[in-house]
């Protein structure tokens, strides 16, 4: 058997072993999306569609829960998971949203018009924002960005407008969207950097040689056709910003609230929860079944969200490989 | 020194000198790809992109601020609040701050996760990257595996925990983590959250060695078989000595990603502040105990954690920005030295 193993390998042999190697991926995803399928069952089965409604308090609901015992009754199962999913959705779209103009226009100054001297420091700044651990980003945030929100930014009449709702304290879904844009921007400066390039020269030559100005060029052939490459990079930092835990949860002000829109300015001061935040919070108290059905429901929330989005940034990659460039 | 040229010799040829130059530069087809002048004046555009070439010159600079200030803010908090016997002592449960001791043990915690993570990371990496480019057949399977793995890529780090926490908590795991009196499987260990760690690091490694392979021409293969080498022997003999630069790019980006993970250490490490042995064998007993790396106690000493010792927090932080900036600068130097590939997509964590 040794002496089979110190032969030379064949062709054969090499290739099945590194095909399971690869294989072993796919394994892997299939036991994810499995394991916590069946973690996640008894949650959805007791609560049915409305778990993903508003119904009751929800941290009132989780605290429930860490108290039930091994056995919990159908009822201790209850909940509804509507203010955390809000708090996801909202973090996500805003930051999403102010990260692609950022990076969008970030990455038209960096192919095209940043002078030699400022190129040389702004590609080595977006690869230090990507290498920036998250809770070096949430604890600039919770010690720097929040407080300074909560004494300047916040007046004490908006803080009385709604001192019966919630109680303002800088930490909320504003420094949230605010540090996570500044996360996800470079994913998302890459992509498209890399997608500005793909695009022939000639084509952005063309429109100049027919007499707009640089930036009319830019704008109106490079980026538009660079614009799979532009929505490719905002859903795979979509996916990102989905799947925050730990920033958010220190910079969001943690409470399952649902921040209302109609309160104006005040909206963006009041605190949230997202799922993977709750997650990470309520990882200690995972044994008690209830919370841990509930946690692991959450979690497939975000699976099968960041799985539809990486389906998305591939289908929105197709097109580019038309112009023959490196995706 | 020039004032005596200036009234008389320089006043006729300076105006005429920019002249021709400026429509020149913009009608001549002379376009060196490095050096374009910018000879058209903004003024002359239209409002909407006058206002659309200030906007960008705000986002690049303002881009530029926030990185300098994040380095800048942390590396002032790091001289001011780290001190040598931080980084030597172990940190103790106290309130009292001066007592409560420093981050020996997360720092330990941190270079044991990424050693173990990129471990098991790098093989399976460079095996299926291996399989893709030189074998891929069946082409359905390898654009699986593909697709697989920015699946991956894309999951995020606390859906993976979870998982771990799930799968090692099964049975025949039970040799990777305490196992309570009654058959219970813990699932928390240093083995689980390395393992876990790898599929963080996985995507970049697999990622690196791919586009290495890749840029490899066909004819050194074929120069290969000429010679009688079977293809096993290719790979391992001409192929993957070649990409080396590659493997160790992707290797040093995926314990960057892998050292500076919070929600995997939280859920799968314990978090806690000391390295807590299990069981008695030497060496393993480290490995199948729980503990905490500097993410960890970062996150446990900022406001949001139980301890709120913001100074100790910062230090520590400091000493992980650190360790992430330094592999990101080995990355750099190993780039230069002889990767073949751009990586500026790959190395962002994004494919």
């Amino acid at each position: 058997m040794l002496n089979r193993l110190k032969e030379p390998w064949t062709d054969r042999r090499a290739g099945l072993l590194l095909g399971a190697l690869a294989c072993s991926v796919l394994a892997v995803i299939v036991f994810m999306l499995v394991f916590i399928a069946i973690k996640a069952w008894p949650s959805f089965a007791n609560n049915g569609l409305s778990w993903f409604s508003s119904k009751g308090v929800v941290d009132q609901q989780l605290d429930a829960m860490v108290n039930s015992g091994a056995n919990p009754s159908p009822a201790e199962y209850e909940l509804g998971a509507w203010p955390l999913i809000y708090a996801t959705l909202l973090t996500t779209f805003f930051a999403t949203f102010f990260g692609l103009i950022f990076s969008l226009l970030s990455a038209i100054f960096i192919v095209e018009f940043a002078p030699e001297r400022i190129r040389r420091v702004i590609v080595p700044v977006v690869r230090l924002l990507a290498a920036v651990p998250s809770v070096i980003y949430g604890l600039i945030g919770i010690l720097v960005l929040a407080p300074f929100i909560g004494n300047s930014v916040i007046t004490a009449e908006q803080k009385s407008s709604v001192q019966f709702v919630i109680p303002l304290s800088g930490t909320g879904l504003g420094v949230a969207i605010a540090v996570l844009t500044v996360m996800i921007t470079p994913i998302m400066i890459a992509i498209t950097v890399d997608g500005l390039h793909a695009i022939p020269r000639a084509w952005k030559e063309g429109a100049l040689a027919l007499g707009v100005n640089r930036w009319r060029a830019m704008w109106s052939v490079t980026v538009r056709a660079a614009r799979p490459a532009i929505i490719a990079g905002a859903v795979l930092a979509t996916a990102r910003a989905l799947g925050e835990a730990i920033m958010i949860s220190m910079v969001a002000g943690s409470k399952g609230f649902s921040p209302n829109p109609l309160d104006g300015f005040v909206f963006f001061f009041e605190p949230v929860r997202t799922m993977a935040a709750t997650v990470v919070e309520n990882a200690e108290s995972i044994n008690a079944p209830a919370m841990q059905s509930s946690l692991y429901a959450m979690a497939l929330v975000l699976l099968v969200g960041a799985f539809f989005l990486s389906l998305g940034s591939w289908i929105a990659k197709q097109p580019l490989k038309k112009y023959g460039t490196r995706s | 020194m020039s004032v005596p040229t200036r009234p008389g010799g320089a006043a006729p040829p300076l105006p005429p000198l920019p002249l021709p130059r400026s429509p020149g530069g913009g009608g001549r087809q002379g376009r060196s790809p490095k050096k374009r002048r910018v000879n058209e004046s903004i003024s002359t555009w239209r409002l909407t992109d006058r206002i659309g070439y200030v906007l960008m010159w705000a986002a690049g600079l303002l881009l530029c601020a926030i990185g300098i200030g994040i380095l800048a803010y942390m590396a002032f908090k790091g001289v001011q609040y780290l001190r040598p016997q931080l980084v030597l002592t172990s940190p103790t449960a106290d309130i009292d701050q001066s007592s409560s001791g420093g981050f020996l043990d997360p720092l330990l915690g941190t270079i044991l996760i990424t050693l173990i993570g990129i471990a098991i990371a790098t093989p399976i990496a460079i095996g299926a990257a291996t399989w893709i480019v030189e074998y891929g057949r069946p082409t359905w399977l390898a654009r699986l595996i593909d697709s697989g793995i920015e699946i991956i890529a894309g999951t995020p780090d606390i859906v993976i925990a979870l998982f771990g926490l799930v799968l090692f908590q099964q049975g025949i795991f039970g040799w990777m983590s305490f196992t309570a009196t009654g058959g219970a499987v813990f699932g928390r260990s240093f083995l689980t959250a390395g393992a876990m760690m790898s599929l963080i690091a996985l995507p970049m490694v697999f990622a690196a060695t791919r586009e290495g392979l890749q840029s490899i021409p066909l004819h050194i293969r074929e120069a290969s078989y000429a010679l009688g080498k079977t293809k096993a022997a290719t790979i391992r003999r001409v192929l993957l000595p070649s990409v080396k630069a590659n493997i160790s790019t992707g290797a040093a980006l995926g314990m960057g990603r892998i050292a500076g993970d919070t929600a995997i250490i939280v859920v799968l490490l314990g978090a806690s502040l000391t390295l807590d042995p299990e069981g008695d064998v030497p060496g393993l007993n480290v490995l199948k105990g729980t503990g905490g790396t500097l993410t960890s106690y970062v996150y446990n000493n900022s406001p949001a954690g139980e301890g709120n010792a913001p100074q100790k927090a910062y230090a520590a932080a400091f000493v992980l920005l650190l360790i992430v900036l330094a592999l990101n600068f080995a990355v750099d130097l190993i780039a230069r030295s002889g990767a073949k590939t751009g990586l500026e997509t790959s190395r962002l964590g994004a494919r």
